[in-house]
């Protein structure tokens, strides 16, 4: 659990550095997660975390990896549409670091 | 979050205790060993004692004032409440014979994990308030005071335990040390001292319905998906109804099954297999969750969670209930449920719609596994099966501990992969059935930031399936248990990556042949079939 400051608004953590509560999030700290993922952000990163953010809306929860996978390789074209991409544009894992940066809580339970 | 050691580092177990009496030897909370604080939230959630911001690498864990009181007044309780747990508070000899049964002390080489030692941190204080020998000798009678250093090693063991109770197999009393843990859990609990991946699921299944917080639309829709992708594997169209009531039958599993691969393509099984049958059944996204980590919480809140399967097949009005493939679930069902939220009189004994076959071992809580469902229907040859189409897996079977330990599955899972797979090979025969190794990740034991301990603890069930893949060329690792199904991915990816985890409807689901499909040219993973090509 900790504090961060990003462009003069103060956000809550959690032990895993994910945000706390999913509504705070913006561009700002969207952009604070991706440095400290050491991720630059292009067009193809965006388009996941949007999809993660649109997701979320309507049900509360981090997609399925596969619905991410099936997803991403509609908009981007088939040969997109597979783990290892995802795991190209976020090498420590799309639930882990993706995530993070589209500030949704990580699934809990037998997963 | 803390970097995993390499498989070569981890593998170095070093046995040789540490040099200072038990008693005297700290408790060093290494990052990778232990689980993340239960958050405020979910604390509330489920309106737990002491909800507030707190984390284990604090000192100070924001404790009431009174602490040692409660937690005295709890021992109290429990003791006279269970009789057991005086029981074994009393009679152990320590003869040792658990001592290296426990894959916590295999995989750390911990003497405070040897199930013995991990009873005596709470034993040693039951001497100290409770006996006259240890009210008079105090120490010579390996007695000591609760401090706080005490109640932070009970912490730290507590939850470095995942209740699987192999140890009681070899104990000559009988005693088992899983309720000792369940009761240093509870008592851990007056004080909010939870892990959050425990309390987050427990919280979200009393408030949503199930652990991953699936809320009625998401769960749909995830179903949903899934018979898109059967459509397309099998050209097939499946129904299944949600909520309905005067079904014949309510199907409860974990809600791992719906959401975490490799468990979603066991969920695809089921799905194929009723709708092969004609089953008349229905979902829930009300009971949409068999597990219960409530259970890893106290005996309380695994009451309430469970609470909800009777009160969901009663409004539906349906005869009886189907549970998944899920371990701590049927724990919970065989030993506790009737107790807790029976009698199921308004319930009947489940009999198979297909064969006849009345499941009399189910009587006192109509509830049938779908292991012992599903065997019934092979048995009796209601099914059409392909075994050929898992010829590329050579296949090892995982006794879940609570399935295996816990109400005697053992024979069902085997006969059914028996028939749905031409290759199957044990493991050696100390580290199956009752005798299992544990996955090192259940009783709620499996988050991200525990998988230092996760690996270790998981040690000697790798190394057994490493041995078959050495001798069999095993690839393929079967298991009826959602946690199992999580768990032995990572623990595989770890220590034996060339080998896959499925559930036992996974690999039926392969196999079923059913009536009208198209050609198969996948498996449910959408991976081709060997020997198959496209028309």
């Amino acid at each position: 659990m900790s504090e961060i400051e990003v462009a003069g608004k103060t956000y809550e953590l959690d032990e895993d550095g994910f945000l706390v509560d999913p509504e705070e999030w913006n561009m700002d700290i969207a952009k604070y997660f991706a440095e400290v993922e050491e991720i630059e952000m292009t067009e193809a990163h965006w388009e996941v975390v949007n999809f993660l953010r649109d997701y979320f809306k309507q049900f509360n929860i981090a997609p399925m990896i596969k619905i991410l996978v099936k997803e991403i390789g509609k908009k981007m074209g088939p040969d997109k549409g597979n783990t290892k991409y995802l795991y190209q544009l976020y090498p420590s894992g799309p639930a882990k670091q993706a995530c993070k940066i589209a500030g949704l809580p990580k699934p809990t339970g037998c997963v | 979050m803390a970097k995993l050691p390499k498989p070569e580092e981890l593998g170095k177990v070093d046995y040789i205790p540490p040099m200072t009496p038990w008693m005297e030897t700290p408790v060093e909370f290494k990052p990778g060993t232990f689980c993340n604080a239960a958050k405020e939230k979910s604390l509330a959630g489920l309106d737990m004692p002491n909800a507030r911001k707190w984390s284990v690498k604090d000192d100070d864990w924001q404790l009431p004032e009174n602490w040692q009181e409660i937690i005295m007044e709890g021992l109290r309780d429990r003791l006279d409440k269970y009789r057991s747990l005086r029981l074994f508070m009393d009679i152990c000899v320590r003869c040792g014979a658990c001592a290296d049964k426990c894959h916590f002390f295999i995989g750390t080489g911990d003497p405070k994990n040897m199930p013995v030692l991990r009873a005596e941190l709470l034993r040693s204080v039951y001497r100290n308030d409770f006996t006259t020998a240890g009210k008079i000798f105090g120490k010579f009678a390996g007695a000591r005071k609760l401090t706080i250093d005490v109640l932070k090693e009970w912490w730290y063991y507590f939850f470095q335990c995942t209740e699987c109770r192999r140890c009681s197999v070899f104990c000559p009393y009988g005693i088992d040390t899983a309720e000792i843990t369940i009761i240093g859990r509870e008592l851990l609990n007056l004080l909010g001292l939870n892990i959050d991946w425990i309390m987050g699921p427990a919280s979200a299944c009393y408030n949503k319905g199930n652990h991953l917080g699936l809320e009625p639309h998401t769960f749909k829709s995830s179903i949903e998906f899934f018979l898109d992708d059967l459509k397309d594997i099998t050209g097939i169209n499946i129904e299944p109804s949600f909520n309905r009531k005067g079904a014949e039958i309510l199907f409860v599993t974990p809600s791992g099954d719906v959401f975490a691969d490799p468990g979603t393509y066991t969920c695809m099984g089921y799905l194929m297999l009723f709708h092969e049958l004609g089953l008349d059944y229905t979902w829930s996204t009300y009971a949409s969750e068999g597990g219960n980590f409530g259970f890893f919480t106290s005996f309380e809140a695994a009451k309430k969670l469970n609470y909800k399967i009777y009160a969901e097949a009663k409004r539906l009005g349906v005869k009886y209930i189907i549970g998944g493939e899920c371990g701590h679930m049927w724990r919970l069902l065989n030993q506790y449920m009737d107790t807790w939220n029976g009698p199921a009189d308004f319930l009947e004994v489940p009999v198979s719609p297909i064969t006849g076959t009345r499941f009399e071992n189910t009587k006192s809580t109509k509830m049938v596994h779908i292991a012992e469902f599903t065997a019934d229907l092979i048995r009796h040859g209601k099914l059409n099966l392909d075994p050929s189409r898992n010829d590329h897996l050579n296949v090892t079977f995982h006794d879940s501990c609570n399935t295996s330990r816990g109400m005697g599955i053992l024979e069902e899972p085997r006969y059914i992969i028996n028939k749905v797979c031409k290759n199957f090979y044990e493991m050696p025969e100390n580290t199956i059935r009752e005798k299992t190794f544990c996955c090192g990740s259940g009783s709620g034991l499996n988050a991200s930031e525990n998988m230092e301990m996760r690996m270790k603890a998981g040690l000697p069930r790798a190394n057994a399936v490493k041995y078959v893949r050495d001798q069999h060329n095993v690839n393929m690792l079967a298991n009826i248990c959602a946690i199992d199904r999580a768990a032995l991915t990572a623990l595989m990816t770890y220590w034996v990556p060339d080998v896959t985890v499925a559930g036992v409807h996974e690999l039926l689901g392969n196999a079923l042949v059913m009536k009208g499909e198209k050609k198969r040219i996948t498996d449910l993973r959408g991976e081709p079939l060997p020997g198959v090509e496209e028309d």
